[in-house]
């Protein structure tokens, strides 16, 4: 089966795309083969006088490079030579003298987009589903079959840098107005404008082009002196994005920027010698097992394969409206289209809870993500009440009242009673066990949890949790929600804290009990987000509430014992009236809202003196290595299935860098052997919460890594 | 009994409102569209109903907005009803939502529909207020110029005076007469004296004001989430005056005949923006999907006089009509609501209904019926609970339904006056 249907019709060929047994087009090894021999084709066939390339995939055109077969390159040689010869290959379609047409409809990304750019003109459909984009950064490389080189002289060095630094995608609209495509159509007209603007071109050759964006393009992008602010601008913002972290997004600005000043020669070979680095890299490397970390969960339901098909949910309740009700009704509607029952106490917060929920709508208009008539119809999925009137016909009801178990069996009950016997119970906690929640059900096969992390609209993470008692069919309803809600659902046990919170507690003790030893709040926050994290653990502290903090980690240290004993320093500051950034005011002081530095009267409030000569890297080394630990702990109790979940949990969930690939990646590559070390190190000096797991010792004792070498 | 009305029998399953919100006030903000979507939203949620039973939507509307001039359809594409349900809007004047059950009764009848969400709207926040047809002219001939030297020479020719906004009056076309004209004339030839009209205004009020209070008119209504915030919740009609008495009322000075004349505002309906919806089944399908209906349309009238005599008298004839479709007479009614626009009409038609020379000219044996004031407009009507033109229909057989099953009582009438002379009767039954 061949990937390319060349037809010829009144010497115009067009090209169809449709990489047999494969949902969307990739560029694989085999595929540039067959590539090749086309353009000999279109290059020698004189009957041929142009060339259209369309996708036979629906909604894709090509979706980028084979992750898979690059990944597998073991040199660097290997990996810049693959580059090289996608320039190569991405060349030889422009300097073609058959002009060819792409017709893109659907996903264009990576080496799709850059085969597109070498391309004479594009059309691109204005469907929401057509996105082009380099997403290369994402995985810590750079476009490099030149697209560092192309785009920039296509529509400009600021617009270019903003995609390929970022990865962004942009759709059919934005495209046109950037210059990155030639013309807009909808997607019925798709093949028959770009057939005939290939007869066109072959007539009359390709038309100038118009550059675009006025006076401002004409003394940043077109002079030497506005190029060099705009490069400088970039790296600016890129170091202030990844802390440094990241050396993709540097290593393509350096590629563009050598291909714009020193010519295309030049920028080619900076682009391929900057790929064959990166793709061999470490960071790299990381990011490319997250992402097929993350898409092989897409595909994980959680359940024996098979056992169970979810449940179509056509409404969906949600009980409480608060912040995390809220959040949860909007997303749903957002993404999941499906028709939500609000319901509160009263209808005030009921009102307050519909106006925060079609808020992440109104949000999505205002960045015209959404049409007029797709915002009025998806708000009007929302509605609510002071009652369970409604939820006869709810098919999954969330709960996400306040964190407090009578509370939340009483609202179990409630629902029961109006629900269908079908109807499945997702309880929203972050600490109180599923099955204390269920303990009285009616129907405990209906209950688990969906512990989302707020605000919902932004957090990618949920953590599913049945309980002994849960049905396959509950769980995979849940997860499959989840997942169309837009985020990344692991499956996790019944266990306090669950994943998330659970690695998170001894983390965030430590960072209390680091307070409460005078080590400078801001010398703590700015250790850990120079390592990655994307907040320091006092600021978190902030974020999440004092006293929920304070509930978790009373709930944590009443499960584990004295391993998870919180220090007095949150209780002081509770007792000072302080509740963190909800209150505006905590380890912070906080201005209109906005964080506005460590607040110093909180060093007398717990009874100590900053201490001046604290050392960042033991600051680091307890924090991190709490977290490492308690992460090996949950894992032999059995929270997460895999090693996979747990470091897909702790990215998603708390920001763990994705650079260091997750906590147990990282025992990995540290080898158990040091971690375990490390921690007796730390365990002689700070007690026996430093302890190593038995799972790590266990681990040592095996010969065994986590993950396969 | 229920076989006086041909083809299916048709079952009154619900009813829902908006609140109520004198015209300007709580609703100034707020679309026809918006309100009628979300009374039509929450009575799926209160009935518990599937979206997809839903087979057409027929909206009443007597002032519709001009981007707006369908707004059932609007409704009907509520993302929880398939958006194959067609769905038209109608202007039977102040009885259109009334006509809009009708005729949701008819196709249910017919056989052509199961489900129909039938109901009426009206926002006189959000009226089309119009160029002057000069101005207009100027505008169409300025977009069709060729060149801008032509289109600036055109609108050139703009006077001040064009530039006068035209707004809809509630005036009749062939007459020029407004209502309360109408109303003013029909006080004078029909002896209702201004005491009588003021003392049934005070009824409206404090019946209006007990039903709140008790609840009856509020478990009608679907709360509205007002204000910014969504959080100013508006559960009640802002037009009610429990407070009102003969004495307040007397003092307002009349409108339309400052002179001799007897209509105020106080024996008015006011100016009011609101929707009301009412969800209509065929019997069985009721059964089917374990409904048990309010009450059933037994039958419906409709009749029209010369509206340049007593332009509102239309219900005089429509209810004997109807009474005459349903097989029944005015002692078999239990339960009466009529539409009171004003309170000179109201009493006029009330007059003629009892009135043996009425009874003549109407060709009927004997007068239609002597209204009992404790089994009629228990709830108060119109004057203290406002009249949304598109919507009230709805609302009278909303509330009738309910006091009906209430009351336990079998037979009701609606009864409702029109702009053009017209008048729309309505009987409901219930087993």
């Amino acid at each position: 089966m061949s990937a390319f249907t060349t037809v010829v019709e009144s010497g115009i060929a067009v090209v169809t795309f449709d990489l047999p047994g494969e949902p969307v087009n990739k560029l694989s090894d085999a595929v540039k083969v067959e590539f090749e021999a086309l353009l000999i084709r279109l290059r020698d066939d004189t009957t041929i006088r142009s060339a259209v390339l369309i996708s036979g995939k629906p909604d894709s055109f090509i979706a980028g490079a084979d992750i898979e077969e690059f990944s597998a390159l073991t040199t660097e040689s290997a990996a810049e030579r693959l580059s090289f010869e996608g320039q190569e290959m991405v060349s030889r379609v422009e300097t073609l003298s058959t002009p060819v047409v792409a017709a893109i409809h659907g996903a264009c990304l990576g080496g799709g987009l850059e085969l597109a750019l070498a391309c004479h003109y594009r059309i691109a459909t204005d469907h929401p589903k057509t996105q082009l984009a380099l997403p290369e950064v994402q995985l810590g490389l750079i476009p490099g079959a030149g697209g560092c080189q192309r785009l920039p002289r296509l529509i400009g060095a600021r617009a270019a840098l903003d995609m390929i630094l970022t990865g962004k995608s942009e759709r059919g609209a934005k495209a046109l107005r950037l210059g990155l495509i030639d013309e807009l159509v909808p997607p019925s007209i798709l093949r028959a404008t770009a057939v005939a603007a290939a007869d066109r071109l072959a007539r009359e050759g390709v038309p100038p082009r118009k550059p675009k964006g006025g006076i401002p393009a004409l003394a940043l992008d077109r002079t030497a002196a506005g190029r060099r602010l705009v490069y400088r601008a970039a790296e600016k913002r890129v170091l202030a994005k990844t802390g440094g972290h990241y050396p993709a997004p540097l290593r393509a600005l350096d590629a563009v920027r050598t291909g714009l000043e020193q010519g295309i020669t030049a920028g080619l070979a900076a682009e391929h010698r900057a790929f064959g680095e990166l793709a061999v890299g470490d960071v790299s490397r990381k990011l490319v097992q997250v992402f097929f970390a993350t898409n092989a969960l897409k595909k994980d339901d959680g359940i024996v394969p098979g056992s169970a098909v979810p449940r179509q949910i056509r409404r969906l309740g949600v009980v409480g409206a608060g912040f995390m009700g809220a959040g949860i009704a909007g997303m749903a509607a957002l993404n999941v289209e499906v028709d939500t029952r609000l319901k509160d106490a009263d209808l005030p917060r009921v009102g307050k809870g519909l106006k925060a929920a079609t808020g992440i709508l109104a949000e999505r208009y205002k960045r015209r993500r959404l049409t007029r008539s797709q915002f009025d119809r998806l708000s009007a999925l929302l509605s609510g009440g002071a009652d369970y009137r409604g939820f006869a016909r709810a098919d999954l009801v969330i709960e996400a009242v306040f964190e407090d178990l009578d509370t939340k069996r009483h609202v179990l009950a409630e629902v029961e009673a109006v629900t269908r016997p079908e109807a499945i119970f997702a309880s929203n906690t972050s600490t109180i066990p599923i099955r204390e929640i269920a303990a009285h059900a009616a129907r405990p096969e209906r209950v688990l949890g969906m512990h989302f992390f707020s605000p919902v609209e932004k957090m990618p993470l949920l953590e599913v949790i049945p309980t002994e008692a849960t049905e396959p069919e509950a769980i995979i309803t849940a997860v499959r929600f989840g997942r169309r809600m837009g985020k990344t659902v692991i499956v996790v046990a019944d266990h306090p804290g669950f994943w998330v919170n659970r690695i998170l507690s001894p983390y965030l003790n430590e960072a209390a009990i680091l307070v409460a030893e005078g080590v400078p709040i801001e010398l703590i926050d700015q250790t850990m987000t120079r390592w990655g994290f994307p907040v320091g653990p006092v600021a978190l502290l902030d974020e999440v509430g004092l006293d929920v903090a304070q509930k978790a980690s009373a709930v944590m240290h009443a499960a584990f014992g004295d391993r998870l004993r919180p220090p007095e320093t949150l209780g002081r500051l509770i007792a000072d009236g302080r509740q963190g950034r909800k209150n505006g005011r905590g380890f912070y002081r906080y201005h209109d809202g906005h964080k506005a530095g460590v607040d110093d009267s909180v060093y007398p409030l717990i009874g100590v003196r900053p201490v001046e000569d604290a050392d960042s890297g033991v600051i680091e080394r307890r924090l991190v290595f709490a977290m490492l630990n308690e992460a090996a702990m949950a894992l032999e109790d059995g929270v997460v299935r895999t090693p996979r979940d747990g470091d897909i949990g702790a990215l998603f969930g708390i920001g763990f860098p994705a650079f260091r690939g997750g906590p147990l990646r990282m025992i990995d590559d540290l080898t158990a052997t040091k971690v375990v070390e490390t921690l007796r190190d730390l365990e002689d000096v700070h007690g026996s919460r430093f302890s190593p797991a038995g799972g790590l010792i266990g681990t040592i004792l095996h010969g065994g890594r986590y993950y396969p070498a | 009994m229920h076989d006086s009305r041909p083809g299916r029998r048709v079952a009154i399953v619900a009813g829902l409102r908006t609140p109520f919100a004198k015209s300007g006030s709580v609703f100034r903000e707020v679309s026809a569209t918006a309100l009628a979507r979300h009374v039509a939203r929450e009575l799926l949620v209160r009935t518990e109903l599937d979206g997809r039973e839903v087979d057409e939507v027929i909206f009443g509307q007597v002032v519709p907005s001009v981007r707006v001039p369908n707004v059932a359809r609007e409704v009907s594409l509520l993302p929880q009803l398939l958006p194959s349900v067609p769905a038209y809007s109608l202007n039977r004047a102040c009885a259109s939502a009334a006509q809009a059950i009708t005729n949701a009764a008819d196709q249910i009848a017919l056989g052509h529909a199961d489900v129909i969400l039938a109901g009426g709207v009206e926002s006189l926040s959000d009226i089309p207020v119009l160029h002057s047809r000069r101005f207009s002219q100027i505008l169409v001939e300025a977009g069709k110029a060729k060149t801008m030297g032509r289109r600036i020479g055109t609108l050139a020719r703009t006077r001040p005076r064009d530039l006068v906004p035209v707004t809809p009056a509630v005036a009749e076309p062939s007459t020029g007469e407004t209502m309360g004209q109408s109303a003013e004339k029909m006080a004078k030839e029909n002896g209702i004296t201004r005491e009588a009209q003021d003392r049934f205004a005070l009824q409206s009020h404090r019946r209006a004001a007990a039903a709140t209070e008790d609840g009856r008119l509020t478990a009608e209504i679907a709360p509205w989430f007002g204000g910014a915030g969504m959080d100013e919740i508006v559960a009640t009609d802002n037009g009610i005056r429990a407070d009102t008495s003969l004495e307040a009322l007397a003092e307002l000075r009349p409108v339309f005949d400052r002179r001799y004349g007897s209509v105020t505002a106080g024996n008015s309906s006011p100016l009011t923006d609101g929707a009301a919806a009412v969800l209509l089944m065929a019997e069985d399908k009721a059964t089917a999907l374990g409904h048990r209906p309010l009450a059933y349309l037994r039958s419906s009238a409709v009749a029209a006089v010369d509206p340049s005599w007593q332009l509102l008298m239309g219900p005089v004839y429509a209810v004997p009509r109807a009474l005459e479709r349903a097989a029944l007479s005015w002692s078999d009614l239990g339960l009466v609501e009529i539409h009171e626009a004003f309170a000179a009409q109201v009493l006029s038609n009330v007059q003629a209904w009892a009135s043996a020379a009425w009874a003549e000219r109407l060709g009927l044996a004997g007068p239609v019926g002597e209204v009992d004031w404790e089994r009629t407009n228990v709830a108060g009507g119109s004057i203290a609970i406002g009249h949304p033109f598109g919507a009230t229909g709805a609302r009278l057989v909303t509330t009738l339904a309910h006091e009906m099953e209430r009351r336990d009582v079998q037979f009701g009438l609606i009864s409702i006056c029109a702009q053009g002379g017209m008048g729309h009767a309505l009987v409901l039954e219930r087993d």
